[in-house]
């Protein structure tokens, strides 16, 4: 666990070069995810170079398609391309590194940006893959703005009447979008409440920044039968420093000169907290 | 066989590729009665999805179980499924390249007096201009079965629009001219082409009857794929006659009249004029009546080919 959360700030670090390279990417969102990614990929799901181009393994979806930086840090990991050309190349000009999933890239299922695509697609992959008769499980992960969109409530009132156990969404509950808190944008509270009465396993993940802790719900998901597990996993915008921690202004700000140097000071700290 | 509705075709075609393809899988929102899709629901309950009143999810679901190999044909009002699932369409089905094939039902006008809500006359404009979206709107029946016949066995996304009622079939059934993605030749003449898709064709072939016994010879061509649009034809019908006719159950913009008038501006200027719906709610009528009314009938065709002919 210390290993995948030492990673998960070595990754936050090539995030922020991405970022500041290509001069432009949501880096508040990038950060609060972070901890999710990694986790699922490092430890929940069975996805692998060299399986992604079988039957066998599981689905993600990125269904917050603007933090689309953290993922390619992962991906970049995994190994399903190298660190440097993502680094070099993200955001440029005729660059396949495009500011939202595209499943030109390895590694990519599917792709989003218009928010509220995300769990129905995944809904489909899920009944496809139980058609199938396969073990592949399907996971989605959301941002709590992107809530808002009713498509998202249509994919979750499916996933119940489907009964799909084999689907696991995660909600990265930062409580910041783009003009402020999502209170006071559009009150998405009491999101437990929400989910249960759409027929949902709900786990609440006090601190989804806390890989032990998401490891446990992912675990807790799994054993669930009959119905769909969503986990909010209560997060921090712009996690890894106070630089940019609980500020909605940080949303797609790109650190400057000094900013960068305070930030990734400060991810290299954490990396190495025990 | 009996006249059918192009959307019973659809279905029949299905059911038979279903029996061979255990991918091959039907969703509906609440419109499997309107779809013509109850039997398939019927015999198929392994391969139907039912997703309720809920269009945008219909389309993602499609888009999410074609990723993971199923051939999927979601099935719903055009004015809905275009319209309402648009986004879904555009970044699910198309961006994404999922083996989806949209299938809009009661299309244009075929909903008559239930009002523009429900009247799909912007979608070959939508659904066109998203790319790798391939936009079919076949002439009759036997066409229709032709043309399903392919996309049950091809792997990329289409939009297929088809209106509601049997109509008088164009071709008869032992004899369907047809190549996927090019144009049909109803007939071929040298004073005037006439362009049409879906339930304009065969109006448009009466119209060439009409002008034949007067005289005139005009070219008919069913162009069935309004995307990929087969430009060669439209130029080689163009080119050989003096004036040409679009005419679309459609809104005068960004249907197949202006797709018409691009290439034909582009490779052969000539005259060109759009027979299509206007650009406002349409009258209240079933839509024979509503035909009738904005002359999209054999009568009104061939009086605005005389008309552009004698001007």
């Amino acid at each position: 666990m210390k290993e995948l959360r030492k990673l998960a700030y070595r990754l936050r670090q090539d995030v922020v070069d991405m970022i500041v390279n290509g001069k432009g990417g949501h880096i508040g969102g990038d950060m609060s995810v972070m901890d999710v990614l990694v986790t699922l990929y490092f430890k929940e799901m069975n996805i692998t170079k060299e399986n992604f181009n079988t039957k066998n393994h599981d689905h993600f979806i990125m269904s917050k398609g603007h933090s689309v930086e953290s993922l390619y840090a992962v991906l970049a990991e995994k190994g399903f391309f190298s660190r440097e050309t993502v680094l070099k190349e993200f955001s440029q000009f005729g660059s396949k590194f495009i500011g939202h999933p595209n499943n030109k890239l390895p590694g990519i299922e599917m792709n989003s940006g218009a928010l509220g695509h995300g769990l129905p697609v995944a809904v489909g992959m899920a009944i496809a893959e139980r058609m199938n008769k396969s073990d592949n499980r399907v996971y989605v992960v959301m941002g709590d703005g992107e809530l808002a969109e009713g498509s998202v409530w249509e994919g979750a009132m499916a996933g119940a009447n489907y009964r799909l156990d084999n689907l696991c969404a995660v909600l990265d509950r930062n409580r910041l979008q783009i003009s402020g808190s999502t209170e006071d944008v559009m009150a998405l509270d009491d999101l437990h409440r929400k989910w249960e009465s759409f027929g949902w396993h709900v786990i609440d993940v006090s601190d989804g920044n806390d890989i032990e802790k998401l490891c446990a719900a992912f675990e807790e998901a799994r054993m669930v039968k009959g119905r769909p597990t969503v986990l909010i996993a209560n997060t921090v915008k712009g996690k890894g420093s106070p630089v940019m921690e609980n500020k909605a202004s940080w949303h797609h700000h790109v650190p400057n000169e000094e900013e960068y140097k305070q930030i990734m000071s400060d991810l290299k700290a954490r990396a190495e907290e025990d | 066989m009996a006249n059918i509705a192009n959307k019973q075709m659809i279905c029949d075609v299905l059911m038979e590729a279903a029996q061979k393809d255990k991918d091959i899988v039907v969703l509906c929102s609440d419109s499997r009665g309107s779809a013509s899709a109850t039997p398939f629901a019927n015999a198929f309950p392994e391969q139907f999805v039912e997703v309720g009143i809920a269009k945008q999810d219909l389309v993602g679901i499609a888009a999410g179980m074609a990723k993971v190999g199923k051939r999927t044909f979601p099935m719903s009002p055009a004015c809905f499924i275009t319209a309402r699932s648009y986004e879904q369409c555009k970044v699910d089905v198309a961006y994404s390249h999922t083996n989806v094939k949209l299938v809009g039902i009661s299309g244009g006008v075929s909903y008559g007096a239930l009002g523009m809500s429900h009247h799909s006359a912007q979608d070959i404009a939508c659904m066109s201009s998203i790319p790798g979206m391939r936009v079919y709107l076949p002439s009759d029946c036997n066409q229709t079965r032709k043309l399903m016949e392919v996309l049950v066995k091809d792997n990329e996304p289409a939009y297929i629009r088809v209106g509601r009622n049997a109509v008088e079939p164009v071709y008869s059934e032992d004899n369907v001219p047809f190549e996927m993605d090019k144009a049909t030749w109803v007939c071929s003449g040298d004073d005037v082409a006439i362009v049409a898709c879906g339930e304009m064709v065969l109006y448009a072939k009466q119209a060439a009857e009409i002008l034949k016994k007067k005289g005139i010879s005009a070219t008919v061509l069913d162009m069935y794929c309004v995307k990929p649009f087969d430009k060669d034809a439209v130029i080689e019908a163009a080119k050989k006659a003096k004036a040409v006719i679009s005419v679309e159950e459609h809104s005068p913009f960004g249907g197949l009249g202006s797709m018409v008038a691009q290439t034909v501006s582009e490779n052969c200027p000539k005259k060109c004029v759009t027979m299509s719906l206007p650009d406002a709610p349409v009258i209240t009528g079933n839509s024979k009546e509503v035909f009738a009314y904005y002359k999209l009938t054999g009568e009104g065709i061939a009086a605005k080919a005389e008309e552009l002919l004698n001007g």
